[in-house]
């Protein structure tokens, strides 16, 4: 009966604690440096949450026995817990997710210039860079693919992927995703500056795009599906429902439905993912050298994606005539739009004439459907 | 006196004009702030110069190939 008035301050650990501070950290730069707030507030938050002792919001039924800790073979049964199981873990959220972001997505800078399409594909390289570093550092084959997609910088893409490989790294690869997506304008821009010369970075590109119609933007998603299916069919999940959330924007006549899908739904999964995200960062799962070190490798696999990019839009460069700025395929990394802005922003400084941010937007849009593939590649190899 | 015509390389709103006829500018200057795909885009001074001709209002909607300013220098 005591234990009814038992008190959280008691249970309180110096794990939690620390974890406390970086909810608060994590709110900190939410709110305050309006880092990526849809996603740092919710998931700053949960963290806060989920370590304040005995709340239960993650509570899981094992054996008969409740425990605090998200149990993966358990049967959750706390607030937050049940929202993970049958949100995160059956894979629904990211999923529609990528529904809403197919809603949003404009494929006519893509289509304008296809070229820009193995820009996307080249920036996945670093996924596959981290993945082979992840491996010799002793991390299973699944967990690599984990630790190696986060190079994608594609927040669902990750959870997706990681719930299927390493669960129980999902807390740490869902913060790194989004957090190096906030901090894209602070990693790119020295690892560009390292593989370009000034001179590379003023190459100018004519603003004009070629006009796309209306009838090529609605076949494309549908195109797109068949064939991106038809090559790697485990990424049907996202794939499949980015375009069809493409489709329902291009159709032209299920304008309502894009609206909610790109809008109000996008809103109300937005907060289910951030919550549960956050939620997972309890102390006894976050607190591990291992969680920490897939935090490291995430920005290895972040700037070598950035790098891949830059080098392959070189390499194009030797073999076509008209030169593109090396700079957009540092875009390939999917951070859309944040990406694309970097690209604009120092395309400008390095020469005022040039706004490369349409060409940027190409190779951006092209590298989400790059890292679905490539989640959808690692899952066809292992999962 | 060499001109340099600024065009807009982008379709989108004007949010202010930061310069005016007579103007001094360095290469590099904002001409003005173009808000295009939710964005705040500023629009960069090509040459250093003076500003002998703009006609551009905030809220006005610009297309790509609009000249945002004739710089002579």
């Amino acid at each position: 009966m005591l234990e009814l008035f038992e008190l959280g301050f008691l249970h309180l650990t110096w794990g939690s604690i620390l974890m406390l501070l970086i909810g608060g950290v994590l709110l900190y730069l939410g709110i305050a440096k309006k880092m990526e707030p849809l996603l740092l507030v919710p998931i700053g938050f949960g963290v806060i949450l989920v370590n304040l002792p005995l709340g239960g919001l993650m509570e899981c039924i094992v054996n008969g026995n409740v425990v605090e800790a998200y149990a993966i073979g358990g049967e959750p049964a706390g607030l937050i817990s049940r929202i993970f199981r049958y949100g995160l873990a059956w894979e629904i959220i990211p999923c529609f997710i990528f529904l809403g972001l197919g809603a949003m997505t404009d494929f006519g800078p893509l289509l304008a210039n296809p070229k820009t399409l193995i820009l996307g594909a080249g920036a996945q390289f670093g996924v596959y860079f981290a993945f082979f570093i992840a491996l010799l550092l002793g991390f299973s084959i699944n967990e690599a693919c984990s630790i190696g997609i986060i190079g994608g910088a594609d927040g669902p893409t990750t959870i997706y992927l990681t719930n299927r490989l390493a669960p129980y790294f999902i807390g740490s690869t869902a913060v790194a995703a989004y957090t190096y997506m906030a901090l894209v304008p602070i990693i790119q821009p020295p690892v560009i500056k390292l593989l370009t010369t000034k001179a590379e970075r003023a190459i100018y590109m004519k603003p004009q795009l070629r006009a796309v119609s209306k009838r090529e933007k609605l076949i494309f998603p549908i195109m797109a599906a068949v064939i991106i299916i038809l090559l790697v069919p485990k990424s049907a999940p996202l794939i499949g429902m980015f375009m069809f959330g493409n489709l329902l924007k291009e159709s032209g006549v299920t304008d309502r439905l894009a609206d909610t899908a790109a809008n109000a739904f996008m809103n109300i999964l937005t907060i289910l993912l951030g919550i549960s995200v956050g939620c997972f960062m309890s102390a006894e799962v976050f607190l591990k050298v291992e969680s920490l070190l897939v935090f490291a490798l995430g920005c290895v696999a972040f700037a070598s994606s950035t790098a891949f990019g830059v080098c392959l839009a070189k390499l194009m460069n030797v073999f076509s005539k008209e030169k593109i700025n090396p700079m957009i395929g540092a875009a390939g990394v999917s951070a859309v739009p944040m990406a694309a802005r970097v690209v604009q922003k120092m395309g400008q400084e390095a020469n005022p004439r040039n706004f490369l941010l349409m060409h940027a937007m190409g190779p951006n849009i092209a590298g989400v459907i790059g890292t679905a593939t490539a989640a959808g590649i690692f899952l066809g190899m292992v999962g | 006196m060499a001109q340099e015509k600024v065009e807009f390389p982008i379709t989108g709103k004007i949010i202010s004009v930061n310069v005016k006829q007579g103007d001094t500018v360095s290469e590099g200057d904002i001409l003005c702030l173009l808000e295009s795909m939710k964005m705040e885009n500023p629009i960069l001074a090509p040459v250093g110069g003076t500003v002998s001709e703009i006609g551009i209002s905030a809220g006005q909607v610009v297309e790509v190939g609009e000249v945002v300013a004739l710089i002579e220098y």
